[in-house]
């Protein structure tokens, strides 16, 4: 922490929690898409359900899925805006049971090319978030650094594949877990990264025969 | 090994003894931290500061919340102040910290854009005390710019020893720890010595101890906004002792743990959860139910 986290950040209000973080969250969402969705189905679970009108938090996620930072002018009329750009969207309230975070969101995204993605995340405090579920497979990602995202086959060698692969690139990781549904079935790896991962080799790693499918997923202002 | 607590009265010390003030001291601490020259923080202090003045201007257009439950009353103080029969009765720089604090809080419910310093809920106190003495004393950029750094070290201090959430601490931690920001920056820019800095934010502790976070149906509206005014009042009153010389018999960093001790004693009803307090009082719980059959 810094003087400058204590004295600002600038955003819009009036909730670091309920506005600045959905802002992130949307943010990162729509990074883990890969693109600003076309069609957004966004469910809200317990106080983001109770109190997201009075907090701005519906137009804040929407400000967020459209690329938009916190501090954004706009965001009191981001429903407006999505409408002109053509971004579908509903809001329903959910339940995800009382082991989930108060401020979370579950989020049906589509994009232009039609790729689909479900995203679960909360906004955890202080206008930080953490996603916790993408299409089903347990995570956590920050958005504090760019990262990426694989879903493999849990087989022997793997890890070392992929950070060799990293390490030849010159980037260096700062944070990794790895998290499997059961033993030699599917997993998957968020690696926090240094610096952003160029594409190629992003396409590196997609090449690696146990390998479904990759994402690499930019940090979040 | 077990990093050391940063420490407001050991800054205090280092800048009596190298003869510096409490702003040279914590610009030269800060720009270190951040690997910056002083001059490229005290920039980005100003740019803050321009956010901040916006913010006023906005609140004091009269903006009402989204959800209809507060706005308007600085704009009505600050009208009412210029009319001949108002009952000035704190004078015209209490008053008018009062204007620029509620104008802040009042911007920030209406979804305006506001510098979160040192959060959100509290981002009016300051505004409300640096605003208010510009305006009387006549204070350059400059020298605001160096008491939002000095707001910004006591502010470290805090969220390193206890906390600046009202979710963690209270309203005392969010409010409280605005105004004992407020208050040393306000000591330090009326030329203040570093200890008379740490007298300030002792007495503002004191006089906030115990306050609680409880907002009605969970909006930082009511109490918040009052809460903000009232809170650049305690810095303002705190300056003041301190600057006369009167000191705190207990020191600065001693009163931030007390702060501390009691947000962990305070129930989770009492921070931010809307569970107790003003926020459960029959009309709090009354509009409360209407408005989430709105939502």
């Amino acid at each position: 922490m810094n003087i400058i986290d204590i004295i600002g950040p600038v955003m819009i209000g009036p909730s670091s929690s309920h506005t600045a973080g959905a802002v992130r969250l949307g943010l990162l969402a729509a990074g883990i898409l890969g693109s600003a969705p076309v069609r957004a189905e966004i469910h809200l679970h317990g106080s983001f359900a109770e109190t997201h009108k009075g907090h701005g938090t519906d137009m804040a996620l929407l400000a967020g899925l459209m690329g938009w930072l916190p501090d954004d002018a706009r965001i009191p009329e981001a429903d407006r805006y999505a409408a002109e750009a053509g971004l579908e969207y509903s809001f329903a309230k959910v339940d995800l049971g009382s082991l989930t975070h108060p401020n979370t969101a579950l989020f049906k995204l589509t994009a232009a090319d039609g790729s689909r993605c479900e995203i679960i995340g909360a906004s955890v405090g202080g206008g930080q978030v953490l996603v916790n579920s993408i299409d089903g497979f347990p995570v956590e990602l920050t958005g504090k650094l760019p990262a990426i995202l694989t879903v493999h086959e849990d087989k022997r060698g793997i890890i070392a594949l992929v950070t060799s692969t990293l390490a030849n690139a010159g980037v260096n990781v700062a944070t990794m877990r790895v998290f499997r549904s059961n033993k030699g079935g599917l997993a998957s790896m968020v690696i926090e990264c240094d610096e952003a991962v160029p594409q190629g080799i992003i396409n590196l790693i997609a090449a690696l025969q146990q390998i479904h499918s990759v994402r690499f997923i930019a940090s979040v202002a | 090994m077990k990093k050391d607590k940063l420490s407001l009265n050991g800054w205090i010390a280092e800048a009596e003894a190298q003869g510096k003030s409490m702003q040279e001291f914590l610009l030269e601490y800060n720009s270190k931290e951040l690997e910056c020259s002083e001059e490229e923080l005290l920039s980005k202090m100003e740019a803050m500061l321009v956010v901040i003045e916006d913010s006023i201007k906005f609140g004091l257009t009269g903006v009402r919340s989204h959800s209809g439950l507060t706005g308007g009353d600085a704009k009505r103080l600050l009208e009412a102040s210029e009319q001949k029969q108002f009952n000035n009765i704190l004078g015209d720089k209490a008053k008018d910290a009062m204007v620029y604090a509620m104008a802040v809080s009042e911007a920030n419910a209406a979804m305006g854009r506001i510098v979160a310093a040192p959060t959100a809920g509290a981002s009016g106190v300051l505004p409300g005390v640096f605003f208010a003495l510009k305006k009387h004393y006549g204070l350059s950029s400059k020298v605001l710019a160096e008491g939002l750094v000095v707001a910004g070290g006591i502010g470290l201090v805090i969220a390193d020893r206890a906390s600046l959430a009202g979710a963690t601490g209270g309203c005392q931690a969010e409010c409280g720890s605005a105004a004992a920001m407020a208050a040393g920056a306000a000591v330090s820019m009326l030329g203040g010595t570093p200890a008379q800095v740490g007298h300030a934010v002792s007495i503002v502790f004191k006089n906030v101890l115990g306050l609680v976070c409880d907002p009605v149906a969970g909006l930082v509206e009511v109490p918040c906004i009052k809460r903000n005014g009232a809170c650049a009042l305690q810095a303002l009153a705190a300056a003041e002792l301190a600057l006369a010389g009167i000191s705190s018999f207990i020191p600065a960093d001693e009163a931030i743990d007390a702060m501390k001790s009691v947000g962990d004693l305070l129930p989770c009803a009492l921070k931010e959860t809307a569970g107790g307090g003003m926020a459960s009082s029959p009309t709090a719980l009354a509009w409360a139910k209407k408005y989430f059959a709105k939502e």
